[in-house]
C-alpha cells in the first residue's frame, strides 16, 4: 500500500484552493469548474478505499491505508492517518457530500473564488478529523473548522449571519477548550497521543479521575452533536448559513460529535461510558422528544429542518450510549443516513427558497403544480426522515432502536426505547404537516411563474436519492464495513 | 583574559558598532534609507556570530557577570529577528519623524543590545545594567512622534518604569543582604543552605522575592503591573509598540526564568510556593487582559490588553517550571516557542497594522471597515495573525498553546489549563470582531491602501513563519528544548 490514498482524499481539496488561489483573474465558472473537479477525484478516490477496504476477519479492529510519519518529536506527535470500520463511512459521506456541496453551490455569485476555497478547507478540515489517529492531529483539524466556518456563515449566510457565527464560533470553542484539557490529561497519563493504543485505559494513577478526563471530551463532543441543553448554536447556524454548508453541517459535521464520541469517549474508558451510560441515555430521550416538540412549533423551513436535526441525533446518542453491538452499529449508520437525508432536505429547502424566495411555512403553499421534481424529491427526503421502509432512515432507526431494545448494559433501556420510538411519530407528524403546507393544497398566485429544478440541480438531487434509495434496500452495503470498527469496541465493554 | 572573553560577546559589541556607526554617518547621508540599511547589516552581522557560537560549549565570563549559553543565545536570535522586523517596519513610518531618522535606528539597536544583555545576564548588577540599557532607549523611542499622546505615553513609561527599577532594585538589595551575593548561582547556594522550611520564615526573602517579581512583572507586563501597557502601546509609534510587545517583553521573560529557576529553584519548597504564585498571577493577568479587550475601540489599545493576556498564558509556562520544581524542562521550553511564536505573530499583526493605520491615517477598529476589499493581502495576513493568536490552526498559536498548556497538565495545573482555554474562547470574541470588520462591513472608501515592499517583506516573513511553526513544528521546539538543556532536566 504505497500510495497515500488518505493523505490524497485529505489534501486534494487543499490542491484545489492552491490552484484557485493561483487562477489569474478567473471566471466564476472555472472556479466552480475547479472545485468541482478536485472534490470529485476526493470523492473517487474515497470510492476506491471503500473497495479495497479489507473485509476478512483478519482484519477486523485493524486500522488499515495507515500512514505514520513523525511530526512533532518533542511530544511524541505524529502525522498518523488511517481508517477502520467506523471512519471510512464517514469519510466516504464527507467527500460525497463536498461534492454535492459544489454542486448545491453554483449560483454563488457573491466573491465565489474566496467561497470556494473555504469549502474546500471545510472539508479538508473535516476529513482530517475522520481520518486522524493522532489526537493532536485530530484536535488541529477539529479546530481548523472553525475557521471556514465562521467566514462561511459570516459573509454569504443570509439574517442574522454575524450573531450566528459568533455564537458557533464561541460555542464550539468553548467545546474544543474542554476536550484539550481532556486530550493534555491522556496524554500525561499516557505518555502517548496515538488513538488507537488507548483503547481500553487502565493505568494505576492518572493524571485527573478517569471520568473528569470522559467528561472533558465528551462535553466537546457533546456540544458538535449537539446534545440537548448544549444544542442552542445549532437553530441560529443551521438557519443563517448558505445552503451548502448548511447541507456540509448537518450532512458531515454534527457527525464529528458522534464519531468522537465512539472512538475517543468509549473506546478509551468503557468502563465509565458503562457507569455513565444510564445518565446519557436518558439525556438521549430527552434530546430525541424535546427535539421533536420545538420542531413541530417551527415556522421557517429552515428552522424546522435544523430543529429535526436535533432530535434525530438523539438517536445516534441513545445508540452509543446503549453500548451493544447491535446499537452502535445502528448509530453510526443513523449517522451516515440522518447526513445523507438532512443534507438532502437541506438542499431541498435551499432549492425552494432560491425559487420562491421564501422560506416561512404560513406563506407558502402549492408548490407542487409549480415544481413537480422538487416536490417529488422533497417528499422522498421527507419519507427517508420519519423512517419509510425502503430508505435509509428505515434501516438505521430500525437497527438502533433493535439494538437498543436488547441491549444490556444499561437497566430499563426498554423504556428508554419505546420512549425514543415515539420521536418517530413526531417525525411523521411534523413532517407530513410541513409538505402538506409546502407543496399541497391550492396554488397560490403568487408562485405562477416559479421554475422547477435545472439540470445540475436535479444531478445534484437525484445522486441524494440514488445513495438513500441503495442504503434503503441494501444497508449490508455499509453495516459489515462497520460492524468491523464496532466489534472491537464492543469487546473492550465486554458485555 | 578579559580580551579574549571579548570575543565571546561579539554579537552584543557588533551591534553596539553598528548603532555608533548608524549615528556618525546619520551626519553625512542625507539619505536616511541607508541608515536602515546599515541597521539591518548590524543585525545580520549580529545574528551571524550569534549563530556561530551555537554550537560552542556554555561559558561563563567576565567573572560570572555574562553567561554564553545556548538559552541566551536562544534570546538573542530572538531579539535581532525581532529588531529586524520592526526596522523593516518602520520604513513607511520613519517620515514622521523627520530629521531624527537616525537617531531612531541607533536607539532601536541600542535597545536591542541591553535586551541581548539581559538574556545573558547571570548577575544582579549586570541583570541590572542590561535592563535600564533597554528601557532607557525605549523611553526615548515611546516618545519619539513629539505629539501629546506620544509625549505622554513616553512620560508614563518612564515614571513607572522607573518606580518599577527601584523596587527591583530595592528587591536585589534585600536578596544580597540575605545572601551577600550577587551572582545568581552563588545565591542558590546560599538559599539551598538557609535553615528554614517555608517562604514565610525568612521575612527578607519573601519581601525580596515579592519585590523582583513586581520589578520583572513590569516588563513582562502582568497584572497588577500593566496599567503603563495600554496607554503606552496606543501613544508610542506603531513600530515601537511592536517592538515594545515582542521584544522586550520576550528579554523580560528571558530574565525571570533565568532568575527564578538558576536561584530560586532548589530547595523545592521555594520553587513551588514562586510556581503557585505565578499561577495565581498567570490566571489573573489572562483573565483581566482578555475582558478589558473586549470593549476596546483602538486597535492599538486592544492589542495593548491582547499582548497582557498573552503575558497571561507565557506565565503558565513560568508557573510550570515553579511546580515542575526541576524535575523536567517542559515548562522551559514550551515558554521559549511560545515565545517565539507569539513573536511572529505579534510582529505581523503590528506590521499590517502599520501599513493600514500608516495610510487610513487612523487607529480605531471601525475604520478598518471593509479592508477585505481595500487592502486583501494585508487583511489576509492580519487575519491570519489573529487566528494565530486565538490559538487556531494551522497556526503557530496552536501548537504554542499545546506545548505549554501541555507541560502545565503534567505538573498538576490542570484548573490553570482551563482557565487559560476558557480565557482562549473570550479572546476569540474580541480577536474575530477585527476580522469580522474587515471583511464583513462596507468600506469606507474604495481608495486601496498601498504599502512599501519593505514593509510587505516583513510581512510575508512572519505570516511564514507563523504558518511554518503551525505546521512542522519539530524542529523549531527542538530548538527550543536544545536551548533549555543547559537548566538540566
Amino acid at each position: 500500500m504505497d500510495f497515500g490514498y488518505l493523505t490524497a482524499i485529505l489534501f486534494l481539496p487543499i490542491a484545489g484552493i492552491i490552484v484557485i488561489a493561483l487562477l489569474p483573474k478567473p471566471q466564476a465558472r472555472t472556479i466552480r469548474l475547479t472545485a468541482l473537479t478536485f472534490t470529485l477525484a476526493s470523492f473517487i478516490l474515497s470510492i476506491a478505499v471503500f473497495c479495497l477496504f479489507d473485509r476478512s476477519a483478519g482484519a477486523i479492529g485493524q486500522m488499515q491505508f495507515e500512514e505514520k510519519i513523525s511530526w512533532i518529536p518533542a511530544i511524541n506527535a505524529f502525522y498518523h492517518l488511517g481508517v477502520d470500520g467506523l471512519s471510512l463511512p464517514m469519510v466516504i459521506l464527507m467527500t460525497f457530500l463536498g461534492f454535492l456541496a459544489v454542486l448545491v453551490s453554483w449560483k454563488i455569485e457573491l466573491r465565489p473564488r474566496e467561497y470556494f476555497i473555504w469549502l474546500l478547507l471545510l472539508e479538508t478540515s473535516i476529513l482530517g478529523v475522520f481520518c486522524s489517529l493522532d489526537l493532536v492531529l485530530f484536535f488541529l483539524f477539529w479546530e481548523l473548522e472553525l475557521i471556514p466556518m465562521y467566514f462561511l456563515i459570516s459573509i454569504w449566510g443570509s439574517g442574522r449571519k454575524e450573531y450566528a457565527a459568533n455564537k458557533y464560533l464561541i460555542y464550539t470553542l468553548v467545546g474544543s477548550a474542554m476536550m484539550l484539557a481532556g486530550i493534555l490529561s491522556i496524554y500525561f497519563t499516557t505518555g502517548s497521543l496515538g488513538m488507537m493504543g488507548l483503547c481500553g485505559l487502565s493505568v494505576a494513577s492518572p493524571v485527573i479521575p478517569f471520568a473528569a478526563m470522559f467528561f472533558l471530551l465528551f462535553i466537546g463532543f457533546a456540544i458538535k452533536l449537539p446534545m440537548v441543553p448544549l444544542h442552542t448554536w445549532l437553530p441560529d447556524a443551521h438557519t443563517n448559513a448558505p445552503t451548502a454548508v448548511s447541507v456540509i453541517l448537518a450532512g458531515a459535521l454534527l457527525k464529528m460529535g458522534g464519531y468522537g464520541m465512539i472512538r475517543l469517549c468509549v473506546s478509551i474508558f468503557p468502563e465509565i461510558a458503562l457507569r455513565y451510560a444510564p445518565l446519557l441515555v436518558a439525556l438521549a430521550v430527552v434530546g430525541v422528544l424535546y427535539g421533536a416538540a420545538v420542531t413541530m412549533r417551527q415556522r421557517d423551513l429552515k428552522r424546522l429542518i435544523a430543529y429535526s436535526s436535533v432530535s434525530h441525533m438523539g438517536y445516534v446518542l441513545l445508540g452509543i450510549f446503549a453500548l451493544s453491538q447491535i446499537s452502535l452499529t445502528g448509530a453510526v449508520l443513523q449517522m451516515f443516513s440522518h447526513g445523507v437525508i438532512t443534507g438532502l432536505l437541506f438542499a431541498m429547502v435551499g432549492l425552494v427558497y432560491d425559487k420562491a424566495h421564501e422560506r416561512n411555512l404560513d406563506n407558502l403553499g402549492g408548490l407542487a403544480r409549480r415544481m413537480p421534481v422538487i416536490t417529488v424529491v422533497f417528499t422522498v427526503a421527507g419519507l427517508a426522515c420519519l423512517g419509510l421502509p425502503g430508505t435509509c432512515g428505515f434501516a438505521a432507526e430500525f437497527i438502533t432502536f433493535v439494538g437498543c431494545f436488547s441491549s444490556t448494559a444499561v437497566g430499563g433501556i426498554q423504556i428508554y426505547t419505546l420512549l425514543g420510538v415515539l420521536g418517530i411519530v413526531l417525525t411523521a407528524g411534523y413532517i407530513l404537516w410541513m409538505l402538506q403546507k409546502v407543496f399541497y393544497g391550492p396554488p397560490l398566485e403568487k408562485y405562477d411563474g416559479v421554475p422547477d429544478a435545472d439540470n445540475i440541480e436535479k444531478v445534484c438531487i437525484f445522486s441524494f436519492v440514488a445513495v438513500i434509495m441503495l442504503i434503503g434496500v441494501y444497508p449490508a452495503i455499509l453495516t459489515d464495513v462497520i460492524k468491523m470498527g464496532i466489534m472491537p469496541i464492543v469487546k473492550l465493554i465486554g458485555l | 583574559m578579559i580580551i579574549s572573553e571579548l570575543q565571546l560577546i561579539m554579537p552584543e559589541l557588533s551591534l553596539l558598532g553598528f548603532a555608533l556607526l548608524v549615528i556618525l554617518l546619520d551626519l553625512f547621508i542625507k539619505q536616511k534609507k541607508v541608515l536602515a540599511g546599515v541597521s539591518i547589516a548590524g543585525l545580520i552581522v549580529s545574528a551571524g556570530f550569534t549563530l556561530l557560537m551555537w554550537g560552542a560549549p556554555t561559558v561563563d565570563i567576565f567573572y560570572g557577570m555574562v553567561a554564553v549559553d545556548r538559552f541566551a543565545l536562544f534570546f538573542k536570535l530572538l531579539l535581532l529577528v525581532a529588531a529586524g522586523l520592526v526596522i523593516l517596519a518602520s520604513q513607511d513610518y520613519v517620515s514622521k519623524f523627520e530629521r531624527f531618522q537616525g537617531e531612531y535606528y541607533a536607539l532601536v539597536l541600542l535597545s536591542t543590545f541591553g535586551m541581548m544583555l539581559m538574556a545573558a545576564a547571570t548577575d544582579l548588577i549586570s541583570i541590572y545594567v542590561a535592563l535600564e540599557l533597554s528601557s532607557i532607549s525605549l523611553y526615548v523611542l515611546a516618545s519619539f512622534l513629539k505629539d501629546q499622546k506620544s509625549t505622554e505615553a513616553g512620560l508614563k513609561y518612564l515614571l513607572v518604569g522607573a518606580v518599577a527599577s527601584a523596587v527591583l532594585l530595592y528587591g536585589m538589595a534585600l536578596v544580597f543582604g540575605l545572601t551577600g551575593h550577587t551572582c545568581l548561582i552563588c545565591i542558590a547556594d546560599v538559599i539551598q543552605g538557609l535553615p528554614i522550611a517555608g517562604l514565610l520564615e525568612s521575612p527578607a526573602l519573601f519581601l525580596g522575592l515579592i519585590l523582583l517579581i513586581a520589578g520583572f512583572g513590569f516588563k513582562i507586563a502582568c497584572v497588577p503591573f500593566q496599567m503603563w501597557v495600554p496607554d503606552v502601546y496606543e501613544g508610542a509609534p506603531t513600530p515601537i509598540t511592536a517592538y515594545l510587545s515582542v521584544a522586550s517583553k520576550a528579554a523580560g521573560f528571558a530574565v525571570v526564568l533565568r532568575v527564578f529557576f538558576v536561584t530560586f529553584g532548589a530547595p523545592v519548597w521555594l520553587s513551588l510556593d514562586w510556581g503557585m504564585l505565578f499561577a495565581v498571577l498567570s490566571a489573573i493577568t489572562m483573565t483581566v487582559g482578555n475582558v478589558v479587550a473586549i470593549v476596546q475601540t483602538n486597535i492599538k489599545r486592544l492589542f495593548g490588553y491582547s499582548s497582557i493576556a498573552q503575558a497571561g498564558y507565557l506565565m503558565v509556562g513560568l508557573a510550570t517550571v515553579g511546580m515542575a520544581a526541576g524535575t523536567d524542562a517542559l515548562g522551559q521550553s514550551g515558554l521559549l516557542f511560545f515565545l517565539a511564536s507569539y513573536a511572529v505573530t505579534n510582529l505581523g499583526a503590528f506590521i499590517a497594522i502599520i501599513a493600514i493605520s500608516n495610510r487610513i491615517d487612523s487607529d480605531m477598529i471601525d475604520d478598518y471597515a471593509g479592508m477585505g476589499k481595500r487592502a486583501p493581502l494585508l487583511a489576509l495576513a492580519l487575519t491570519l495573525c489573529l487566528v494565530s493568536l486565538t490559538g487556531l490552526p494551522p497556526t503557530a498559536g496552536l501548537i504554542a498553546k499545546i506545548y505549554i498548556f501541555s507541560g502545565a497538565v503534567n505538573h498538576g495545573l490542570l484548573w490553570l489549563v482551563i482557565i487559560a482555554v476558557i480565557n482562549s474562547c473570550i479572546s476569540a470574541y474580541y480577536y474575530f470582531r477585527v476580522v469580522k470588520v474587515m471583511w464583513l462591513e462596507a468600506p469606507a472608501s474604495e481608495g486601496k491602501v498601498p504599502s512599501s515592499w519593505a514593509l510587505r517583506t516583513a510581512l510575508f516573513l512572519c505570516c511564514l513563519f507563523v504558518l511554518l511553526l503551525g505546521v512542522v513544528p519539530g524542529c523549531f521546539i527542538g530548538i527550543a528544548e536544545a536551548a533549555v538543556r543547559i537548566f538540566g532536566s
